[in-house]
């Protein structure tokens, strides 16, 4: 096993930095020049090329490249050209905010999902498989930044129960475990659960009637075993499959919640990237991009290992 | 019927069985014997409701799908009789099952050894360390080379052979009295086949089990069995002893079964036989003799009359109005036996 995560560990490594180099480039392509956000609109020429060698742009992209792989290698990720600030504290920041949500959110996509899956896999072309299966329909076909509103509308415009952004009453970034703060959490972590929970709740529902429909249930029911003791073996046959669902979904959210974060004005990697983007921000762009980009990776290779600790069949060498 | 559930009657009586899915009546009033330490192998083609005879001694169907009729009596217990938990219970305690195909009748994810172990705790209050000891004397005896190792083998860790012999030690693990096997030859390879067949016939012998054997090789048929039933749509055509049916067959369908054999030395560009036609719609069952469109002896009462089972000789009972006729074409030996064209309705 052990020997496994150390061959994971190595493949993993340039497919890292591929991902740099597309992070790199990546920015370099988009139109658009990053100093230009920052420096008045009467700038000297002078002063333009003053400002590009003090950022290091005057030189070629490979050199850039270099440099850039060089900091980042040893924890810089630069300076973020908007705020002046370092790019790494940033980010890690708006990462633990990210995934304080993204994590609050997959659980309960993971709860309901497996649960609606769960029921609707066991009674197919039941009243409730239809109604588990319209709802989570629902969860992956709304626009999540539309459900947001519309939660806002309803709950802080109207009822006034939960605050409709930020995250805390002081209005700092700082996320804290209190109940003043967990009000904050709410709402977008709801919303942004309709997703994984609609995904998860088809994969499990079509994973539980295929695993039902298999001879081995039948030899199940034939040595004597309850409804309990099929259970077991229908969550664990369902088990890897799920979890690698749910891995990759907690990847998509920490990544992929922009429009959430936006809305609800969580400050998380999406918010950051968001103002990173409309600035200009280049180093804070490419180090956020880069950090999610390496989560994405890590992730997928805690998923991997966790799925060849549960499903035997995957070779272990 | 007191004396179907007292411990000393036979060990599987089913008496008129119907099985229906739906509209589609699959298995149509079925009776059948099978004495206690003896083999009985039911034969037929596919669809001719066999396996779910075979599966209707377990209950072994979703209530809510499926609809079982008349009497099943097993291992000295009335089946139909039986609630959720008895039946449980009975599963594997007085009658457990092998399949067709062992790599799907276990569960993947699990070591065969924990599956053995998961039966045997079930059915009884036994330490880990005791149904451990258990498993492995059921490796060791159903002759599994290095058996503490294999316990800890997933299923596809194992040959298909050595599956199979690992199912059959899963479904001796709380000493039933009867076994049923559905086809548990037809996934093998033919060398692996014969001794999984002589392992059955040797466990029969020498723990007196009652053993019923689905199969539609007649060769396996032959094999392990004291008494075979042939049936077609749903219909048990013809019982007798082994060597009254393979032997002295009375049914044409049996006949056409033993025809269509590649049988000893066939003669090189020799044409196997087979049997026209194909197996009634059981949605549309017609009205007489199921057998009648394909049969060579078919005449008009044949496709209006159900014929009833008569008896040609003590234990051997042929349902056909032509029985005598069917016996004598057979007798007669090599001479090709082609089917008449249907008669016009």
């Amino acid at each position: 096993m052990l020997l496994y995560i150390l061959k994971r560990l190595v493949a993993v490594t340039p497919v890292a930095f591929g991902v740099s180099i597309v992070c790199f480039l990546l920015v370099h392509l988009a139109p658009g020049d990053p100093l230009s956000a920052i420096l008045p609109a009467d700038a000297t020429q002078q002063t333009i090329d003053d400002m590009r060698a003090a950022y290091g742009f005057d030189k070629p992209l490979p050199v850039q490249y270099l440099i850039w792989l060089w900091h980042v290698l040893h924890g810089d990720l630069g300076v973020s050209i908007a705020t002046g600030r370092p790019v790494l504290g940033e980010v890690s920041r708006a990462v633990v905010n990210s995934l304080i949500l993204a994590s609050v959110a997959t659980a309960l996509g993971f709860t309901f999902g497996v649960l609606f899956g769960f029921v609707a896999g066991y009674r197919r072309n039941s009243l409730a498989d239809r109604v588990a299966s319209a709802l989570s329909v629902f969860g992956v076909s709304v626009p999540h930044y539309w459900l947001g509103m519309v939660m806002v509308i309803v709950f802080s415009a109207t009822l006034g129960w939960l605050p409709p952004t930020g995250a805390g009453p002081d209005g700092s970034g700082n996320w804290r475990p209190d109940f003043d703060h967990l009000r904050y959490l709410i709402l977008p972590a709801v919303t942004m659960s309709v997703i994984p929970t609609g995904i998860i709740a088809r994969t499990v529902r079509a994973l539980v009637a295929d695993i039902l429909a298999q001879d081995f249930v039948e030899a199940l029911r034939a040595k004597g075993m309850d409804e309990l003791g099929v259970f077991k073996h229908v969550v664990r046959n369902a088990a890897p499959t799920a979890l690698a669902i749910m891995g990759l979904q907690l990847g998509y959210l920490l990544g992929g919640s922009i429009l959430i974060e936006t809305v609800f004005a969580w400050p998380g990697t999406g918010f950051l990237l968001n103002a990173a983007i409309f600035q200009r921000d280049l180093p804070l762009l490419q180090g956020s991009i880069l950090v999610l980009a390496m989560f994405f990776v890590l992730l997928n290779l805690v998923v991997d290992v966790m799925q060849t600790a549960l499903d035997p069949r995957i070779e272990r060498a | 019927m007191s004396a179907l559930v007292s411990a000393a009657g036979p060990a599987v009586v089913l008496s008129n069985l119907r099985v229906a899915f739906g509209k589609v009546q699959v298995v149509d009033g079925v009776d059948l014997t099978v004495e206690r330490g003896q083999a009985l192998a039911l034969i037929g083609e596919s669809g001719s409701g066999k396996s779910v005879t075979l599966r209707a001694i377990l209950r072994l169907f979703p209530e809510s799908r499926s609809r079982i009729e008349g009497g099943i009596f097993a291992a000295g217990k009335d089946v139909q009789a039986l609630g959720k938990r008895a039946l449980a219970d009975f599963r594997g305690g007085d009658v457990s099952m092998i399949f067709q195909e062992p790599l799907l009748a276990f569960d993947p994810v699990y070591t065969v050894g924990q599956q053995i172990t998961e039966a045997i705790h079930r059915h009884e209050t036994i330490t880990k360390a005791d149904a451990r000891k258990r498993a492995l004397a059921l490796f060791e005896r159903v002759r599994i080379p290095s058996p503490e190792r294999r316990l800890d083998n997933y299923p596809h860790e194992m040959s298909g052979g050595m599956r199979q012999r690992a199912m059959i030690a899963l479904a001796l693990a709380c000493h039933p009295q009867v076994l049923l096997a559905d086809e548990p030859t037809t996934a093998l390879d033919a060398t692996v086949q014969i001794q999984v067949l002589l392992l059955l016939r040797e466990l029969q012998r020498d723990l007196g089990l009652s053993i019923v054997i689905v199969t539609h090789d007649l060769g396996a048929a032959v094999e392990v069995a004291d008494r075979i039933a042939v049936m077609y749509a749903g219909k048990i055509v013809e019982t007798g002893t082994a060597h009254q049916v393979v032997l002295d067959p009375h049914h044409p369908y049996t006949i056409g079964l033993l025809r269509s054999r590649a049988e000893g030395a066939l003669e090189k560009g020799a044409r196997l036989q087979t049997i026209p036609g194909s197996p009634p719609d059981l949605a549309n069952r017609p009205a007489g003799c199921p057998f009648a469109p394909r049969c060579f002896l078919a005449e008009e009462r044949c496709q209006t009359e159900m014929p009833p089972v008569g008896e040609i000789a003590p234990g051997h009972r042929v349902a056909c109005w032509h029985t005598d006729e069917a016996a004598s074409a057979y007798r007669a030996g090599p001479t090709p036996v082609r089917a008449i064209e249907p008669l016009p309705a």
